[in-house]
């Protein structure tokens, strides 16, 4: 997986949308990962999920390493967001593991899912669309916060230190994601493109292992598409581990380090973007089997 | 979503203007105070408090005051009719918790109040045949008792949404009330009289809180109601109220982002109820007497109409919603026979001309937000914040 590692960092270039590496410093929490980097961080083994009769993942496995952008691809309907939901609770598995740091997910409710350390974005944005910015953010910083309802009633010390670091953390990754200075606007009257950055922000708060972006750039330019994959290196390169779905390709093979590609709910392939690229299995899920007389 | 808007990620002052412009729009600016909450929340700090300090003021003289055309007489004694108007408001704070901030519409809220009711009752009236406590330790305990019974309905029921779980807290409702007509010990219809009240006598060895004078009930229960309004204020402002709010916009996303969503609807139902029984038990003291009559579904939805009214999820709105549902019937006394008709016709009215109640107030969900925007308007208003994005002139006057 190494030699797909590149971080070449174009800091001016992040700097003029709104991205400061500084800023990436501040944002980074204390990170308790035993995993190293390269190793797997989350198992996904012979993971099934059955709908009455349907099969719609069907007996796949796959490795996220550490510190690498895995993307995962496949026409529509292949099981990609399905795929996304089997690992973080939505849906429970018919058959098959999910592991984080070789812990067990399967069965936990999503929000302990979600404090072990594997955070996801959602493909139709899903803000909390009356409060501001930076309350979203801090429901997700709150994942990490110990205060209890009393404590919140008589105001403790811990609740009272909580929120004023929760303020600064949230500021920060609204910084880092470029949208600082809408903080104080209530998230559903924000532009599409800052919703969508926004619901990465909040999902960076609950300070995850893995980072789960669903269809991140959906409804994008190629301009903007450009800025978000940036802005997804820049994240990786901060030490979070990225899962990408997305089934635009070329934007698929310029960001992640590593793809598995889906079809009809099984994996039908796994390598470097260049390997798959030129899998004549990957090109005919997205072209069609070609007939015997055209080829 | 708003997947028809163009997708802008370098905002100009374009972008700027229509998030400014778009702001403007989405909020209900026709009808009365226009822009109230808004313009509430940038008034500096010291102003906030002295303007609380005068409205917490005039509200203690409100009994003495007896203002000519507000007030309720002849047709009522204006001293008891603010006492009752403050439970109501209390009880709106409370319910204000569970629908307004959680989203969890209840229709069985009266059953807390009820249990809140004989909790102070079956203590201290001399009908009771069980151990008497003095009647200030019915507070805690009936709050506890209608918290004990919030979590007994909530964490079977809390895991339906919508409509169903409207439809339990509603059954909930009537049963509490046919159980105090069927259990013997709750004497149904007879009930229980000369229920408590707080100890202390006047010079002419009097006791102070008589059921006959509203004034000492009204203070009493006006002071309960700023204690509340604190801690519920406090809840807002903290995790427990973000989640709240997370649940009410989107259970599933406020899970996935690590809201312990069904331990947070649990508290909300506990707190909620814990209020309402509080209500519940200084009404009965109040009135001095209980019996089952009270505490039909009609009352219920009269609860849900008083925070609906107010504003819901606005806790202050809610003390409004609250003391109106009460103040209007004994008000016009000519028209109280048809109170249901008329909060039913004003419902209405309101909803198509002022969707968010009376008083629409966003709460702001973080304990020092203020600290924060400021920061944030500071910096956009001086030099760019840490060197990113252009400063867009007019964006301040977007949120002023």
């Amino acid at each position: 997986m190494s030699e797909a590692i590149e971080p070449e960092i174009d800091v001016d270039a992040l700097k003029e949308q709104g991205i400061d590496l500084e800023v990436a410093e501040r944002v980074a929490p204390e990170r308790d990962i035993t995993t190293k980097v390269g190793e797997a961080l989350v198992q996904v083994q012979n993971l099934t999920v059955k709908f009455g009769g349907l099969t719609a993942l069907d007996n796949v496995t796959f490795d996220i390493n550490r510190g690498e952008i895995l993307g995962l691809i496949g026409p529509n309907g292949a099981g990609k967001t399905t795929c996304f939901n089997a690992m973080t609770g939505v849906y429970k598995p018919t058959s098959g593991k999910v592991m984080l740091e070789g812990q067990l997910l399967n069965g936990l409710p999503q929000h302990k899912i979600t404090r072990r350390g594997l955070a996801r974005t959602f493909q139709n944005i899903r803000l909390f669309g009356e409060m501001t910015a930076l309350e979203n953010v801090v429901v997700g910083l709150d994942a990490r916060h110990r205060t209890s309802v009393g404590g919140a009633l008589l105001r403790l010390p811990t609740h009272v230190r909580e929120e004023k670091t929760a303020i600064e953390r949230g500021i920060a990754l609204l910084e880092f994601v470029g949208i600082a200075d809408h903080a104080h606007f209530l998230s559903r009257h924000l532009p599409y493109g800052y919703q969508r950055r926004l619901e990465i922000a909040r999902a960076l708060a609950t300070d995850p292992k893995v980072l789960c972006l669903d269809e991140p750039a959906a409804g994008f330019n190629p301009a903007e598409k450009e800025e978000l994959m940036a802005l997804i290196r820049t994240i990786r390169d901060d030490g979070y581990t990225v899962l990408l779905i997305e089934h635009d390709m070329k934007l698929v093979m310029g960001v992640t380090d590593r793809i598995v590609v889906l079809e009809f709910g099984k994996k039908i392939a796994d390598a470097v973007p260049k390997v798959i690229r030129d899998d004549p299995k990957v090109i005919s899920a997205y072209l069609g089997e070609p007939e015997d007389d055209v080829a | 979503m708003s997947t028809t808007e163009g997708p802008t990620l370098i905002p100009d002052d374009a972008a700027a203007q229509e998030i400014a412009e778009r702001e403007a729009k989405m909020r209900p600016r026709k009808g009365w105070f226009p822009g109230l909450g808004d313009k509430w929340n940038a008034l500096p700090r010291q102003t906030q408090w002295l303007i609380l300090i005068v409205v917490v003021v005039i509200a203690y003289l409100l009994p003495i005051l007896n203002p000519p055309l507000i007030t309720t007489e002849p047709g009522n004694n204006w001293q008891i009719a603010l006492a009752q108007m403050s439970v109501y408001a209390l009880i709106a704070v409370g319910l204000n918790v569970v629908v307004g901030y959680a989203g969890l519409l209840d229709l069985g809220y009266v059953a807390f109040f009820a249990l809140g009711s004989y909790t102070a009752a079956m203590f201290t009236s001399p009908d009771s045949p069980y151990v008497h406590i003095p009647y200030l330790w019915t507070l805690p305990l009936a709050m506890a008792v209608a918290m004990f019974f919030g979590v007994v309905l909530g964490v079977p029921t809390l895991r339906l949404r919508g409509d169903y779980l409207a439809i339990v807290t509603l059954g909930f409702g009537e049963i509490v009330r046919i159980l105090a007509t069927i259990i013997p010990a709750m004497k149904g219809q007879v009930g229980f009289q000369n229920v408590g009240h707080p100890p202390g006598t006047d010079s002419a060895g009097q006791p102070i809180f008589l059921n006959s004078n509203g004034t000492p009930w009204y203070w009493f229960t006006l002071t309960i109601i700023i204690v509340v309004l604190l801690a519920a204020g406090n809840l807002e402002r903290s995790r427990v109220g973000r989640a709240w709010i997370a649940i009410r916009e989107d259970e599933d996303a406020a899970e996935i982002m690590g809201v312990p969503t069904f331990k947070y609807k649990v508290w909300a139902f506990a707190i909620g109820a814990s209020v309402g029984g509080l209500s519940g038990a200084l009404f009965a003291g109040q009135v001095g007497f209980v019996n089952n009559q009270k505490f039909d579904i009609a009352t219920s939805i009269l609860f849900v109409a008083a925070v609906v009214l107010g504003g819901t999820g606005n806790k202050v709105g809610a003390v409004l919603g609250g003391s109106l549902v009460a103040y209007i019937p004994l008000r016009f006394t000519a028209i109280a026979e048809f109170k249901y008709l008329i909060f039913g016709v004003a419902l209405v009215i309101i909803m198509i001309f002022r969707p968010g109640g009376l008083l629409p107030a966003r709460q702001s969900l973080l304990a020092y937000g203020r600290l924060a925007y400021n920061k944030i308007k500071g910096a956009l208003g001086g030099t760019p914040a840490s060197g990113k994005l252009a400063v867009e002139p007019g964006k301040g006057a977007g949120n002023e």
